[in-house]
């Protein structure tokens, strides 16, 4: 595995997340009060705490932060591959009427988002939806797309981007899998607009 | 392995537990017997897991959609019937329910041809209740598809003994103590109960110390070579216990008179007031149900703040429903990756 990113890399894509969030004058000026970060567990959950921690030392109120455990919702939870033991959804609560921000590690194919949104409108109906992501990359199988990137990635097909985040894992990096040119895109923010 | 830890009367629920890490392979449920430590506590994470479903406004998850899950009962059942009919609905599953009076096992047809019948409509499990012990072992050896014992004669009763945990646990665990840690009083109709027998191997397993009560003719020392302890005064092991679970007197299995009367069982073996004084403060009860209010049990027990029998048959569904979860899983995992089953 090739390191890409160390501690202090994986520590600015946090801070170009929670910037990003901060500059979008929609989510800054009219719902930061009610705002929920639901993280997709588990390095989305990490990632959603982290951002509304930058967010909190900038003044803004506290977020509800909630843990969204998307196993019984996957396109491949049945016969596809080994059956994976869920670990729960922690969402203490409620989120109808409530702006939401969707948080992941990684957005890949977009398959995990597909199943986070079907899990999440069985808890209620948000007044909206937004998906923030660590790393945007290639990849797309799905029509989904990032209004948040900490940073996006040009990669080639077959390699893994592989984000850990402690205290999941040992310590905070972003590796690739196998070593391979990795290009930067473009480095941080809103995507609002960008094509996928 | 982590534990996990549950916070009720909230809009959703919390579980942790690190049982991702672990696997579970098993097409089957035929009892608690042949589980590893790991495969136990897999299911009572994943009940755990599932358990806020219920709380939810939307009470199901797609996971099981397209599955179909067959009730076959050839015991009278209730509770268990309608609680894995209800699991499976949670999990998406469409159910089929066989009632042996109306159906062709009444005309003579055999076990394995009615399992096979039901097959072929295009079942990914049966849930099978028999009189006779070892039936859904059979039943595993000529199916394809997923077999969930819900109770073979006096062999097991693998979900009725999950949820009896899983509801120890949740009793105990925010005080710090695990399965490991509780010493179980199983009372009562012992040599008739596959409720017990399946308790016994999954608590022995998680490390709990057990006790076996009950008369002599009811509770033979022979159970001893279960790695549990066998006593016939009750009175004695109350004020040592952390759980006291109850039997139910099985009279339909009861084949000779295995106590003088009721009233002297009662007198001997029922768990009252008076006894429930004489237990720890936080005492748990548990009865598998149905009871025989003032035979193993009183009113003022069965209803009071140290019995969680209803609590018992809230976790009888998240247990059953991960039970239909693991194992459709595992057998369309294996199914799809058998080359002879392209």
């Amino acid at each position: 595995m090739q390191e890409l990113l160390n501690p202090a890399g994986v520590a600015q894509l946090i801070e170009n997340l929670g910037a990003a969030i901060c500059s979008d004058s929609d989510i800054s000026s009219t719902h930061k009060h009610e705002l929920a970060f639901i993280g997709i567990r588990r390095r989305g959950e990490i990632v959603a705490a982290r951002v509304a921690d930058y967010l909190s030392r900038r003044g803004w109120p506290n977020i509800l932060l909630g843990k969204l455990d998307i196993t019984m919702y996957r396109d491949d939870v049945i016969g596809m591959r080994p059956i994976t033991i869920p670990i729960g959804t922690e969402m203490n609560f409620r989120i109808d009427d409530r702006p939401v921000i969707l948080f992941d590690d990684v957005l890949h194919t977009g398959r995990s988002v597909r199943a986070a949104l079907d899990a999440l409108v069985d808890f209620g109906r948000p007044r909206f939806i937004r998906l923030a992501v660590l790393i945007d990359r290639e990849g797309r199988e799905y029509p989904v797309r990032a209004d948040f990137a900490g940073r996006r990635l040009q990669t080639l097909p077959e390699s893994f981007v592989r984000v850990h985040l402690s205290p999941t894992d040992p310590a905070d990096a972003v590796f690739l899998d196998p070593p391979a040119p990795a290009r930067p895109l473009d480095s941080v923010g809103s995507t609002h607009g960008a094509g996928s | 392995m982590t534990s996990a830890v549950e916070q009720r009367g909230s809009a959703a629920v919390t579980a942790v537990s690190s049982a991702e890490q672990k696997t579970w392979c098993r097409p089957h449920l035929l009892g608690l017997e042949d589980l590893s430590r790991d495969e136990i506590m897999i299911l009572l994470d994943t009940a755990l897991a599932l358990q806020e479903v219920s709380t939810r406004s939307i009470k199901k998850v797609p996971a099981l959609r397209g599955k179909v899950v067959a009730n076959l009962f050839f015991e009278d059942s209730t509770r268990t019937r309608t609680s894995f009919r209800l699991a499976a609905q949670r999990m998406s599953a469409d159910v089929m329910d066989f009632f042996v009076a109306t159906s062709s096992v009444s005309k003579g047809e055999t076990l394995a041809d009615t399992a096979r019948n039901i097959e072929a409509m295009g079942v990914d499990a049966i849930v099978i209740r028999h009189r006779s012990s070892g039936a859904p072992h059979s039943l595993a050896k000529q199916v394809k598809c997923s077999i969930i014992n819900a109770g073979d004669g006096s062999h097991e009763h693998p979900t009725q003994a999950l949820l009896d945990m899983f509801t120890m646990r949740e009793h105990f665990l925010p005080q710090g103590r695990t399965i490991a840690d509780l010493h179980v009083a199983i009372v009562g109709d012992v040599a008739n109960s596959r409720v017990a027998r399946s308790n016994i191997w999954a608590l022995t397993r998680l490390g709990a110390k057990v006790t076996l009560v009950g008369p002599t003719t009811l509770c033979p020392d022979s159970f001893a070579g279960f790695g549990v302890n066998v006593v016939h005064s009750l009175d004695d092991v109350l004020p040592h216990v952390d759980v006291v679970n109850m039997l139910r007197v099985q009279f339909e299995r009861l084949t000779s008179a295995a106590f003088p009367s009721v009233r002297e069982y009662s007198r001997f073996f029922g768990m009252n007031e008076q006894r429930l004084s004489r237990c720890r403060e936080d005492v748990l009860v548990l009865h598998p149900g149905p009871m025989n209010r003032g035979l193993e049990i009183s009113s003022a027990v069965a209803d009071g703040p140290n019995s969680a029998i209803l609590r018992q048959v809230s976790n009888g569904l998240a247990v059953r429903m991960a039970v239909l979860y693991l194992c459709i899983g595992a057998a369309s995992f294996t199914s799809r990756n058998t080359p002879s089953n392209p």
